[in-house]
């Protein structure tokens, strides 16, 4: 299947008609934002006073992506989010506590549903057509972009628009902190895997991915295969879903070009990874990506939006966190991230 | 490939029994789920009936297996899970590909209310159990943990469509070669967020909720799970009980009209219910009941009525909104309905529309008001309907 377009909003500049990562933005702290556009140009100015900054971000993210690829009705929409519109839900139990349930207005509820970014996006191109929300953790995205696989397989959709969302909140921000997520003191983003202490840096991002059946000629990638497994017991078990899902595709870590980690700079969460660079992906050639968006359960709509770009160059660009390095040109590319341990996927990419 | 996806098991908790068959006496006896609020707390508790599941979380907690800290939406969707699971008898469970695929609207958003209260007073408070388990898709994994499934575990979250979602994609992944077996439906617990967030739209009915009347005045909400198991051909054939029922068409549209309104031509409903025939093979006339969205809001029932006008005139077959029964479950709604769905084709029942007593002057027809045993079933069309314009429709067939 092809990925003909993308649209991602993220804490680095990935927005629009830019160089690939050439200048990545450093973070100081362990909260990283979007970096937002001028959302006039792909959203009505009065739909945009309405929506939160997570709905604005979802859909011109969406409408990006549909003008990259010079369509206007999608055969389907598909999106990924775990948490949600936090900011929507979270105004709304702050007005029911402080109201004590009375005098509450009904836009923040409205908002606060998991299919609100699809539903916006459907309501805005008009499209009558199949639209699904997964909102499973570390799996959302990953089940979002299943979903849009299976029914261009089945020949229900030709064009499947599926795209993940996930937004950090003071609230949000605060709770995550308490339960011990991230850094503490001084850090910054982009040196996060020298730091080898606990904790990561929060992210949050909204990408989009046009899929199609039929090359166009201007796809970025192919997306060849892809694969979750849930918590499974130990490394080995680890390493036999890896080695099967690339033997299902007829090849081994000989053949991938470029391994995209989703090391988060946690040194427990990072052991998991020295173990395979030490072993599976002893010879190949890997780049993580988390210092630039940061961590969150559908960071990997990012780490596949850097692939598809990395493979329509054929290139990785200086400015990464590279581990070995490659001679030739990127033809495959392999992303491995799993999410707190629980949640593990695996995604197989190639050029065209 | 399995061509067929067959339905091996159901399983229920709702505000009218804690399974299938208590579940089945409520309907067969006109006994409705609804009333004052008794073991759920809100402001509203005077004015606003529910239609609780008649146990605390005690007792839920003792009966399902897990600790009663944990949240009610996961509770009510193990106790449910785990009927389907025993209904469905599966002896070598373990060595097939099995996936749990759940629905819900707010996830542990029962405990999170708990934890916000302390928590916006001060930032430090709150206790972190109560919040961990926010997210929808940690409320899946408390049940797919105790149930020992991990090949497959995902959570969908269109409204009130939810859980007929969640039935469509796990039927999807048994034809796509992926999974053996999966239970599929979903859950929601009554929560202050979403009574107070409904009661702002003002669509909260203050006395019982009366669907497809004239004079209705909107949804009573409700709470419970439900869930059928799937199973490709190869599984069915193995079962000692062979399945009597299987999922015959399917199809999601989108009404892409509002946000929370339906379209006035009920667009979504309409695409919905005939792509589901479509990809069934069957004609409108095949279908000999509806079991329907039938919310009891003004705008739902007669957006939905419309849409069945438009593709049944002029035979329509026999239907029922048994949410005079159990209240709207939103997420769980879906997982419900489509258990009543199979009930009906196993043992010929057709269901009451509850308090029905104008019919709608727009429709050219009316609910069924009474229970009907014995009634020749073999096709039932099952309509969910959320917010964001979400439609899906199943249909479910005699093998």
């Amino acid at each position: 299947m092809y990925i003909r377009a993308t649209g991602n909003i993220s804490p680095q500049k990935t927005f629009g008609h830019v160089p690939f990562l050439a200048d990545p933005v450093a973070y100081a702290g362990n909260r990283l934002a979007c970096v937002e556009p001028d959302y006039k140009n792909f959203i009505d100015v009065k739909l945009i006073r309405r929506m939160s900054r997570i709905i604005r971000m979802g859909v011109a993210a969406a409408m990006e992506c549909l003008q990259e690829a010079e369509l206007t009705m999608p055969d389907a929409i598909v999106t990924g989010t775990a948490y949600g519109c936090l900011e929507d839900t979270g105004l709304f139990m702050t007005k029911m506590v402080e109201y004590n349930e009375e005098l509450l207005t009904p836009t923040a509820f409205i908002q606060s549903t998991h299919n609100t970014i699809g539903a916006q996006i459907g309501l805005i191109l008009q499209c009558n057509n199949y639209n699904n929300a997964f909102v499973h953790r570390g799996f959302s995205f990953e089940s979002a972009l299943l979903d849009g696989l299976m029914l261009l397989q089945e020949k229900e959709a030709a064009t499947v628009l599926v795209g993940a969302i996930d937004e950090i909140t003071h609230f949000s921000h605060a709770i995550l902190t308490r339960m011990g997520l991230y850094k503490q003191g001084p850090v910054s983003s982009l040196d996060i895997f020298k730091s080898k202490t606990k904790g990561t840096i929060a992210g949050e991002g909204a990408a989009f991915f046009l899929l199609a059946d039929a090359p166009s000629g201007n796809d970025y990638a192919k997306l060849d295969g892809l694969k979750t497994f849930y918590k499974p017991k130990d490394i080995q078990e680890i390493e036999e879903h890896i080695s099967a899902f690339l033997t299902a595709h007829g090849i081994n870590s000989n053949d991938i070009d470029l391994v995209i980690t989703g090391r988060n700079g946690d040194a427990h969460s990072d052991g998991l990874f020295d173990q395979l660079e030490q072993d599976v992906f002893s010879k190949n050639f890997i780049v993580d990506y988390k210092n630039l968006c940061g961590e969150y359960p559908t960071s990997t709509a990012f780490a596949l939006w850097m692939a598809a770009n990395i493979l329509r160059t054929g290139e990785v660009p200086t400015s990464l966190s590279c581990t070995g390095s490659s001679e030739n040109t990127i033809k495959r590319v392999l992303i491995y991230n799993h999410y707190q341990h629980i949640h593990h996927s695996l995604f197989l990419v190639s050029a065209c | 490939m399995s061509q067929t996806v067959f339905v091996a098991g159901t399983g229920i908790i709702s505000a009218i029994g804690n399974n299938v068959a208590e579940c089945l006496d409520a309907l067969e006896n006109g006994r409705a789920g609804i009333g004052h609020m008794h073991y759920f707390d809100s402001l509203h508790r005077e004015k606003i009936p529910v239609a609780e599941v008649k146990q605390d979380n005690e007792g839920l907690a003792k009966f399902a297996g897990l600790p009663g800290t944990k949240s009610r939406t996961a509770l009510l969707s193990l106790i449910a899970a785990k009927e389907a699971l025993n209904d469905a008898g599966i002896e070598n469970l373990g060595s097939l590909r099995t996936g749990f695929i759940s629905a819900n609207s707010v996830g542990g958003m029962d405990k999170t209310e708990k934890f916000f209260t302390e928590f916006l007073a001060d930032n430090s408070k709150g206790r972190l159990r109560d919040v961990v388990h926010h997210e929808c898709g940690s409320v899946t994994e408390l049940v797919a943990d105790k149930l020992g499934i991990t090949d497959y575990v995902t959570t969908i979250s269109t409204a009130c469509s939810s859980s007929a979602n969640a039935i469509f994609f796990g039927a999807r992944l048994i034809k796509n070669n992926i999974l053996d077996v999966v239970v599929a439906g979903g859950t929601d617990a009554l929560t202050k967020f979403t009574l107070n967030g409904f009661n702002t739209l003002m669509i909260l009915d203050e006395q019982f909720c009366q669907p497809f009347d004239e004079n209705r005045r909107g949804l009573n909400l409700g709470e419970g799970a439900g869930y059928v198991v799937l199973v490709s051909e190869e599984v069915a054939a193995s079962l000692q009980k062979k399945p009597g029922v299987h999922l015959s068409g399917y199809c999601n549209a989108n009404d892409a009209y509002h946000q929370t309104a339906s379209s006035p031509d009920g667009t979504g409903s309409f695409l919905a219910m005939s792509g589901a025939l479509k990809k069934s093979g069957l004609q409108p006339g095949d279908i000999d009941y509806i079991n329907l969205h039938g919310t009891g809001t003004q705008n739902n029932d007669i957006a939905e009525g419309t849409a069945i006008k438009r593709l049944f005139d002029p035979h329509f077959p026999k239907m029922s909104s048994t949410k005079a029964f159990t209240g709207h479950t939103l997420g769980a709604s879906g997982g419900i309905e489509a258990v009543f769905s199979v009930l009906s084709l196993q043992h010929g029942f057709i269901y009451p529309n509850l308090r029905l007593q104008t019919p709608m002057k727009e429709l050219p027809f009316t609910p069924e008001t009474g229970f009907i045993k014995n009634a020749a079933v073999k096709h039932v069309l099952s309509n969910s309907f959320g917010f964001g314009g979400n439609c899906t429709s199943l249909i479910f067939s005699k093998v």
